[in-house]
This record gives C-alpha cells, sequence and structure tokens, in this order.
C-alpha cells in the first residue's frame, strides 16, 4: 500500500485526475475550489498535459466540449454560482454524448451566496443540470480519500457510458485535510477506445460528427431513446450507498457528503445512550441508490427516516419517493453556508425519537452497539 | 479532558498572518506520522484578510465525523477576539493556551487549564519574529503531551516545505523555547 499523505481534498481530487490519465483541465477560479485549478495548473504542463484558465466558466465548458469530442479525457470545476454558468454547456454535451468530468464544490446560494459549505445545489445536479431530457452522474464524497478515489470511477463512468459526471462535493471537504492513500496511475490500456472521437479519417472511415443539433423531432427522439437506454443500464448497476448501523435501526438518517459525517458523529452519540439510530449515505445521488433505501425499509425495523442536508430540503424528495408513504419522512438541515454540529443533529433525532409513534423507541439497543463494529462497511 | 491518546480536538485562531494554519499543520503531521485518524479545517475566505483566522484540527483513534471542531479540549488563541469568542466553548477540563504579548485579558473560566505565553514578546526577543505560532505548538505539547516528543519534532520538520529548509533551525529553536516554557 502507497503511503498515506496529507492533502486538501481539493488537491487531492487535482492529484487523482492527473493519476486517472486527464489529458485537459479548463476552468475559472471561484472559492472554495480554487485549489483544484491551482493543483491542475502547477501539474499538467509538467505532465504533458493541458491546463488552461479560460476567460469564463462558458468559455471553459465550451472548451470541455471541443476537446472531448476530440477524445480527451476533460475535467472543469466550479463552484455553484460557476457551475450555473456552466449549465448550458453541460446540455450540449449531453445531446452531442461527450463524456466529461465536472466538479461543484458547493457553496451558500442563492446567487452569489456565500463561500461556506453547502449541499443546495442537489436539485440542480440531479434534477435539471440543464435543458432537455438528460442526467448527469452524480458522486458525492464524503472524505478526502472519496474526493480523491472518485475521480477515478468518474472518468470510467463517463468513458463507458458516454455521458457526463459530476463529482458533488462541498467547501468543507475541498478545504479540509485528511489522510489519504493516493490511487495508482491507470495504465493506458485502462483508457476507454473512443471510435465515435473526432480524430481525423485518415482517408479510410467515415467523417464521425459531435453536434447536439437534430433539427427532426423523430430522429431527436430516437437519440434520446437511445440515451434513456444507456440511463437505465447506469441506474441497473452503478448505484453505490454506504449503510452504518442500520440493522437494528428504528431511526435511519439519510445524509450524503459532508452532512454524513455530521451524522456519524451523532450516530456514534445517541448509540452510547442506547438510541437504535444508523445512516444510510448515498455515494450515487444520481442514479439514487433506492436498492439500498429499499433493502432497510424490507428490513422491518425501520420506524422513520430524516434526511439531514446542508440545504432547505432537496435531497428528502428523493427519499420520499423511494419510502413511498410507507414510513414517516422527516428533515433537518442548515442553509447558506452553515455546517450542523453533531449535537444538533443529535437533538432533531431525539425529539423525533421521543414524539415516538406509539411505541417505545430503541428496543434491541445492545445488538446496535455490537453491530457498530460489524456493519461499518461499504455496499457497492 | 478525556484520554488524550484516542482523541483530542484543537481550535487554534489569530489573526490572518500569524501562522495559525501552519500551527494546526504541525498538529496535524504529528497524528499522521503516528498513523491516527485526523482531520485539518481551515476558516477560509474573508475573514482571512485582517480578521480572524481559525483552524480545526483533531486526532483520534477513530475515524472523525465532522472535523468542525465546536467543543474544543484545546484552545490556542493569539488574538483577544479569538479568546473572547472561543474560550467559552472550551470543554470543561480543557486547556486554553494564549498569547499573553498581544491580549492583555484573563480568560475567565475556573473549569478548565490556563495557560499564558507571552509567545509574540519571547520569539521577538530572541530573532525569532514570526514563530510565536510555533513556540505556541511547544507550550501546547508541554502541558498536553498530544504526541510523542519524538513525532512533534519530526512534524515540524514535515510542515516546513523543502524549499524552505533554511527555516528549519528558527523553527526547531521556537519549539524547544515553547516546551521549556513554564
Amino acid at each position: 500500500m502507497s503511503e498515506k499523505v496529507l492533502m486538501k481534498g481539493n488537491e487531492a481530487l487535482a492529484e487523482a485526475a492527473l493519476r486517472a490519465g486527464c489529458d485537459c483541465f479548463f476552468g475559472y477560479p471561484i472559492t472554495p475550489q480554487t485549489e483544484v485549478a491551482a493543483y491542475m495548473a502547477r501539474r499538467m504542463p509538467k505532465v504533458g498535459g493541458v491546463y488552461l484558465q479560460a476567460e469564463s466558466e462558458i468559455a471553459a465548458i465550451n472548451m470541455i466540449y471541443g476537446a472531448s469530442a476530440a477524445g480527451a479525457r476533460v475535467l472543469t470545476s466550479s463552484s455553484s454560482p460557476g457551475i450555473s454558468l456552466k449549465s448550458e454547456g453541460i446540455s450540449y454535451l449531453a445531446g452531442a454524448d461527450l463524456p466529461a468530468v465536472i466538479i461543484n464544490v458547493q457553496r451558500g446560494g442563492p446567487g452569489l451566496g456565500g463561500i461556506q459549505p453547502s449541499q443546495a445545489d442537489y436539485w440542480q445536479a440531479t434534477r435539471a443540470m440543464g435543458h432537455g431530457d438528460f442526467h448527469v452522474t452524480v458522486l458525492a464524497p464524503s472524505t478526502v480519500q472519496e474526493m480523491c478515489d472518485l475521480v477515478a470511477l468518474a472518468f470510467d463512468l463517463a468513458d463507458r457510458y458516454r455521458t457526463q459526471v459530476m463529482i458533488l462535493a462541498d467547501g468543507l471537504l475541498g478545504q479540509m485535510m485528511e489522510p489519504v492513500v493516493l490511487p495508482e496511475p491507470a495504465g493506458a490500456d485502462a483508457r476507454a477506445d473512443k471510435p465515435w472521437a473526432l480524430t481525423g479519417t485518415g482517408g479510410v472511415r467515415p467523417g464521425n460528427v459531435a453536434n447536439s443539433l437534430c433539427l427532426v423531432a423523430d430522429n431527436l427522439e430516437a437519440r434520446n431513446v437511445e440515451r434513456f437506454r444507456r440511463y437505465e443500464v447506469i441506474r441497473d448497476s452503478e448505484q453505490r450507498a454506504e449503510t452504518y448501523l442500520v440493522d437494528d435501526a428504528e431511526t435511519v438518517i439519510v445524509a450524503f457528503g459532508a452532512c454524513a459525517r455530521v451524522a456519524k458523529s451523532a450516530i456514534d452519540t445517541l448509540r452510547r445512550d442506547g438510541v437504535a439510530v444508523g445512516l444510510i449515505r448515498p455515494i450515487t445521488l444520481w442514479p439514487w441508490p433506492a436498492d439500498a433505501i429499499n433493502a432497510v425499509l424490507d428490513g422491518g425495523v425501520v420506524r422513520r427516516m430524516l434526511s439531514v442536508e446542508m440545504s432547505m430540503g432537496q435531497m428528502i424528495d428523493d427519499v420520499k419517493l423511494t419510502v413511498n408513504g410507507r414510513i414517516p419522512v422527516d428533515f433537518f438541515g442548515r442553509s447558506g453556508g452553515v455546517v450542523p454540529t453533531p449535537a444538533e443533529v443529535e437533538g432533531a433525532v431525539r425529539r423525533l425519537v421521543d414524539a415516538g409513534d406509539g411505541a417505545p423507541a430503541a428496543a434491541g439497543v445492545t445488538a446496535g452497539v455490537a453491530a457498530h463494529n460489524a456493519n461499518n462497511g461499504k455496499e457497492a | 479532558m478525556s484520554d488524550i491518546r484516542s482523541e483530542i480536538r484543537l481550535l487554534l485562531a489569530g489573526f490572518g498572518g500569524q501562522g495559525i494554519l501552519f500551527a494546526g499543520k504541525v498538529v496535524a503531521y504529528a497524528g499522521l506520522i503516528e498513523d491516527r485518524e485526523l482531520s485539518w479545517l481551515p476558516s477560509y475566505g474573508p475573514e482571512m484578510r485582517g480578521g480572524t483566522a481559525n483552524c480545526s484540527v483533531t486526532l483520534a483513534s477513530s475515524p472523525i465525523g465532522s472535523p468542525l471542531v465546536t467543543e474544543p479540549d484545546v484552545l490556542v488563541a493569539m488574538n483577544r477576539p479569538s479568546l473572547e469568542k472561543y474560550a467559552p466553548i472550551v470543554r470543561p477540563g480543557g486547556v486554553i493556551v494564549y498569547d499573553s504579548s498581544l491580549i492583555d485579558t484573563m480568560p475567565v473560566r475556573d473549569d478548565v487549564q490556563i495557560y499564558d505565553v507571552p509567545a509574540t514578546g519571547i520569539t521577538s526577543e530572541q530573532d525569532l519574529g514570526g514563530l510565536a505560532n510555533v513556540l505556541m505548538v511547544g507550550k501546547l505539547w508541554r502541558e498536553t503531551q498530544f504526541c510523542a516528543e519524538d513525532t512533534l519534532t519530526a512534524a515540524l520538520e514535515k510542515a516546513i516545505p523543502a524549499r524552505k529548509a533554511h527555516l528549519l533551525e528558527p523553527n526547531l529553536r521556537a519549539l524547544k523555547l515553547g516546551k521549556s516554557y513554564v
């Protein structure tokens, strides 16, 4: 195993991109993601890649379009307001089926908002990353190690499905340092073959076209149907979630990214007091990990779910869609760049448990403490 | 304070430019060297320009949830606004170390250990200007033993980038002054 190093989330992510064979980075600075661009500016020229600070986010995303069409592995990075500027270009990438990895180190909004950590771009990322019929695959890291590990996955998914993959982080994960084991550089054979790329015909094959314009309705519909078949495959095979102490949990928190860390702290405290509480942490936000949530519901122990978010409540929509009225779903969140404290989340759980549903909460407490150690793994 | 070898949560705070984040990094590297779980989280943004800068560091034996330290075991305060803001949130039984060269007030707590160190004064006298932060880390180590002694030196060496290797010697001197300050 490689040596652990101490890195900021933003820097670990950038280094991981280089090791995953990122050929081109186009971006524009914005707090709290600027370290990604700064790191790329320093390192890209040394490894023979392209780093370019564009004149705007809109220019950067269109450079991504061009380089991706030419078959390069491409990365752009921004934070909330900058991502909104890129949304037109992301829709064009989707329409032309061009793979790209897009980083959003979220900050508080709407508008220019603030610069402190937020998860308020959940709806944007999972519902409407631009106009038209398309999805973006969305990965949500929760540690600096995951800021690193999800990058290679993002490139691979983008290439495999010819789709756009967003890593939805936040200012806390971008700015914090943790020990991280950097991945081994990807070999050249790990790269997907791209017969669709605009690499020159050499006079031996028909020319390729990368274009989102399609004026014949029937043809455009056929393209969209084909794309949604790929989305079905992604939905069936790429859901990822981690569960923590869910087996005997009557209250299950659903939280991703930085909020999942806060929730785990709260859960550890509550468990010491005998409260049967666990966590489902979506790692893919799209595809939404419905299977993991259904598995917990099918266990028959859970009585209520609590969506914990750094927003006014966005992911809770997806939790409710999956739960579909089977149990109550509540919400606790902080907005505008405020990071909830473990004590606040703990309080929210206690209020729910105390309100009860006619049955004593937290039976089978001791089993839960044992589960603490046994049930700490990831469900891929 | 609970067992310091299993978990210690520190908040370091002062003005931007005092090396608060660097001091936190030294503590973080100590955790890395001892293969402990650790997190380091800086304040970022406009407050760093002339305002307060602060840094949350946690060293632990199990994975760290929130990296944001809201109830520190240890507060290192290097200006008055930081001491006034954060002294009240230190856990009972915790430790406050503050730079008494720059802070002319005393924290009003009788349930924590309080150490006043004229760090900026000492470092200026010793021709170690700008290294009050490192002296404070030395004093912090003296009072909490948050890592092994060898680790502390190694951590400081690791925190100083190769291109600034000439600064290692004065840094080590400042650390030593802190470690021996009674």
